[in-house]
């Protein structure tokens, strides 16, 4: 097991040092069993290019995002206030996060209520950093190997960010084979507006089956994704379809952090 | 002065009138939503709108249709220069008002009959795809009815429409070859001319009778069409453009952060806010939170919901809908409409006051249609005239979670645990650093 290094806001404040970018963890990358290991790739590659990052750990919550897509805006905007309150108290100016809902609400919705931080995907993040030489990525385990994209549309439509996952895959030497669904055509998986959280509503398929089918069409080796929520409903569909054995999901910064054998 | 042109002027009259009186009412329905600024970034609006609606650039998404569409869509409007002149014609008791142009006369009129063709042929596709081919998008349960007789209606219209223009001045290039009086020869027809042979042995009487009632139908039915089109969805027509213009221009995933909840959770954070203090006296009523009703929604909502012309490709896109859940974001904007129309006759009747005890909520669109959408956005990525049928979903589940405490146990369950531990699972938020040191 590696030893990852890393520093929470409160150590860091303690030994008078301030980070580059703060690393929001979010709620699935800090307790989901899958998407953990989203987290732990990820600080993998900020350990192994030596970015000056922490994460807020015990002191982070929940961004309100499922509250507020339920139609809960009390509850909303007290765990808004409630965080911001913390990264004012910090002087957070930067963010990276591996979750494109804490994504869109970190930058879109806390702004007005005080909030205001240049807050980025971590594949724009690693897209940067591979713009910036920081990070170089060889083919590795993915050279040739078909990996499909399968759009979050909390970072795609939501965001418009179609580009940099893109961009990483083929840094990978891999095939990136294109859904007939893709980027702002793409299909939920399923999980968004706090479905994730309830049993779907009463219909004659599964969202994440569809759009699992979809992935299949193009017979990749790997659906790539950069989301935890899309890792779930896209895990549970191909495990559903008995295809675990020849399709991986796997995030963006898995991929990369595996191909450099991290 | 000749009657027929008192008989003109008065169908112009009552033709302008009664249209004007529905858009008011319309206009009036609008204002009945809540406020909401969008006059700002004018020239990303102007822009957007040149783009979207004039260019129609999200119909090119697929491309057949948007091309027919297109064909429609620029017919309309040149051929308004030929309804120009009908009506100059109608007032002035004129024939051809416009023939003095000369060669570019000739260019006109060839553009007007190749475009009538076009758009003949056009909506002639149109009709074969609803009614032939049955497209599935227009058959969801949601088009039963009303909805599949306008689309119809509308278009079988514009086909009558066009075939009296094209036989009109067939007759008329007829006429001219007669050398009747009145009919000066003016610019040949490329596409009525075809039919030339047709009327080769007619009388010169019963061929002006043709033309003139031809001419007639023509225009009365063109100020049948602009009246028919407020009770349509036919009335995108006029709608897209301001539709667009006012756009949301933030990213799609944001939601507006409701301004009624920000005061009083800021409050809440203000160490210095005395907690016996009494609350400030509410000024006018209480702000309900979500919406309920047609009301509730904001003015833009609304007018989504006139602009809509029910294409489907929301709901064909809708990864609910085509799972096989309820929910329909077309439907949500043909409720919204229809509910709208119902509290708008209401007004009309019994005053503004006027409550039927009814509402969008659950006497239209049922819990179950909200409850099933993902918030993915694939709905106003898809909609033509940038309708925003997500907005309306959010507002209604506000209603049902913040004003009936009405979620799914699932839901309060997440709420709870965001409440007592920073997280929408079950986890203490002591334990959130515990991912570092395993594998």
């Amino acid at each position: 097991m590696s030893e990852l290094k890393v520093p929470t806001m409160a150590e860091m404040m303690a030994s008078g040092q301030q980070p580059d970018v703060l690393f929001w963890v979010g709620c699935a990358g800090s307790f989901d069993d899958r998407a953990k290991k989203i987290t732990r790739a990820f600080v993998k590659i900020l350990n192994n290019v030596g970015v000056n990052f922490a994460v807020l750990g015990t002191e982070e919550s929940c961004t309100g995002d499922p509250a507020k897509r339920a139609g809960n805006e009390f509850l909303f905007q007290m765990q808004a206030m409630g965080n911001i309150q913390v990264l004012n108290a910090y002087e957070i100016k930067s963010i990276v996060t591996t979750c494109p809902h804490c994504f869109n609400t970190l930058k879109n919705e806390y702004p007005e209520l005080g909030g205001d931080y240049a807050v980025k995907h971590h594949s724009q993040f690693l897209q940067e950093l591979i713009n910036e030489g920081k990070l170089s990525i060889e083919g590795g385990a993915f050279k040739g190997k078909k990996i499909t994209f399968h759009d979050p549309c909390y970072l795609g439509r939501a965001n418009d960010v179609y580009e940099a996952p893109r961009t990483l895959i083929e840094k990978l030497d891999a095939e990136l084979v294109e859904m007939k669904r893709c980027k702002s055509k793409g299909l939920c998986c399923g999980a968004g507006g706090a479905q994730m959280f309830k049993e779907a509503e009463k219909g004659d398929k599964e969202i994440n089956i569809e759009r699992t089918e979809d992935a299949m069409e193009v017979k990749p080796d790997v659906i790539a994704t950069g989301c935890p929520f899309c890792m779930t409903m896209m895990t549970d569909g191909v495990k559903l379809k008995e295809k675990e054995a020849e399709v991986k999901v796997f995030d963006l910064a898995e991929l990369i952090a595996e191909a450099k054998d991290l | 002065m000749n009657i027929s042109i008192i008989v003109f002027i008065a169908l112009i009259v009552v033709a302008a009138g009664l249209f004007a009186k529905n858009v008011k009412t319309i206009i009036r329905n609008i204002k009945l939503g809540k406020d909401l600024d969008r006059n700002d970034r004018k020239g990303e609006r102007l822009n957007l709108m040149a783009r979207v609606a004039m260019g129609q650039s999200k119909m090119q998404a697929r491309p057949v249709v948007g091309i027919l569409h297109f064909i429609v869509y620029a017919g309309f409007i040149i051929i308004n220069i030929e309804v120009l002149e009908i009506v100059l014609d109608g007032i002035l008791g004129t024939h051809r008002l416009f023939s003095p142009l000369g060669s570019l006369y000739t260019v006109l009129i060839s553009t007007f009959e190749i475009l009538a063709l076009l758009v003949l042929v056009s909506c002639v596709i149109f009709l074969i795809r609803r009614n032939i081919l049955r497209i599935k998008r227009f058959f969801s349960p949601e088009m039963e009815g009303w909805p599949k007789t306008d689309a119809n209606l509308i278009l079988i219209a514009e086909v009558l429409l066009m075939s009296a223009f094209l036989i009109m001045n067939a007759v008329d290039a007829q006429l001219q070859v007669l050398g009747s009086e009145h009919y000066t020869k003016v610019a040949s027809f490329p596409i009525s001319g075809l039919l030339e042979g047709v009327f080769a042995s007619a009388s010169e009487s019963s061929l002006i009778l043709l033309e003139r009632g031809l001419w007639w139908f023509h225009i009365i039915g063109i100020f049948a069409f602009l009246n028919y089109l407020p009770y349509s969805k036919h009335f995108h027509i006029l709608l897209a453009f301001p539709n667009v213009f006012y756009s949301k221009l933030e990213p799609k995933g944001q939601l507006p952060n409701m301004a009624a909840v920000k005061k009083e959770v800021e409050l809440m954070f203000d160490p210095n806010a005395d907690p016996y203090a009494a609350p400030p006296e509410p000024v006018g009523e209480p702000e309900r939170f979500g919406a309920k009703d047609v009301t509730d929604l904001n003015w833009k909502q609304l007018m989504d919901a006139y602009t809509c012309t029910e294409c489907g490709r929301c709901t064909d896109v809708c990864p609910a809908n085509q799972t096989g859940k309820a929910l329909s974001p077309r439907k949500i904007l043909m409720d919204t409409r229809d509910r709208l129309e119902e509290v708008g006759k209401g007004i009309d009747k019994n005053g503004k006051d006027y409550d039927d005890g009814k509402s969008l909520l659950r006497d239209y669109i049922k819990e179950e249609e909200l409850l099933a959408c993902t918030s993915c956005n694939a709905c106003t990525e898809a909609c033509p005239v940038n309708n925003d049928p997500l907005s309306v979903i959010v507002d209604l589940r506000q209603y049902l979670i913040m004003e009936e405490s009405k979620a799914p146990a699932e839901w309060t369950g997440i709420f709870t645990n965001i409440e007592n531990n920073g997280a929408p699972w079950q986890f203490a938020q002591a334990d959130r650093l515990k991912w570092k040191d395993e594998d």
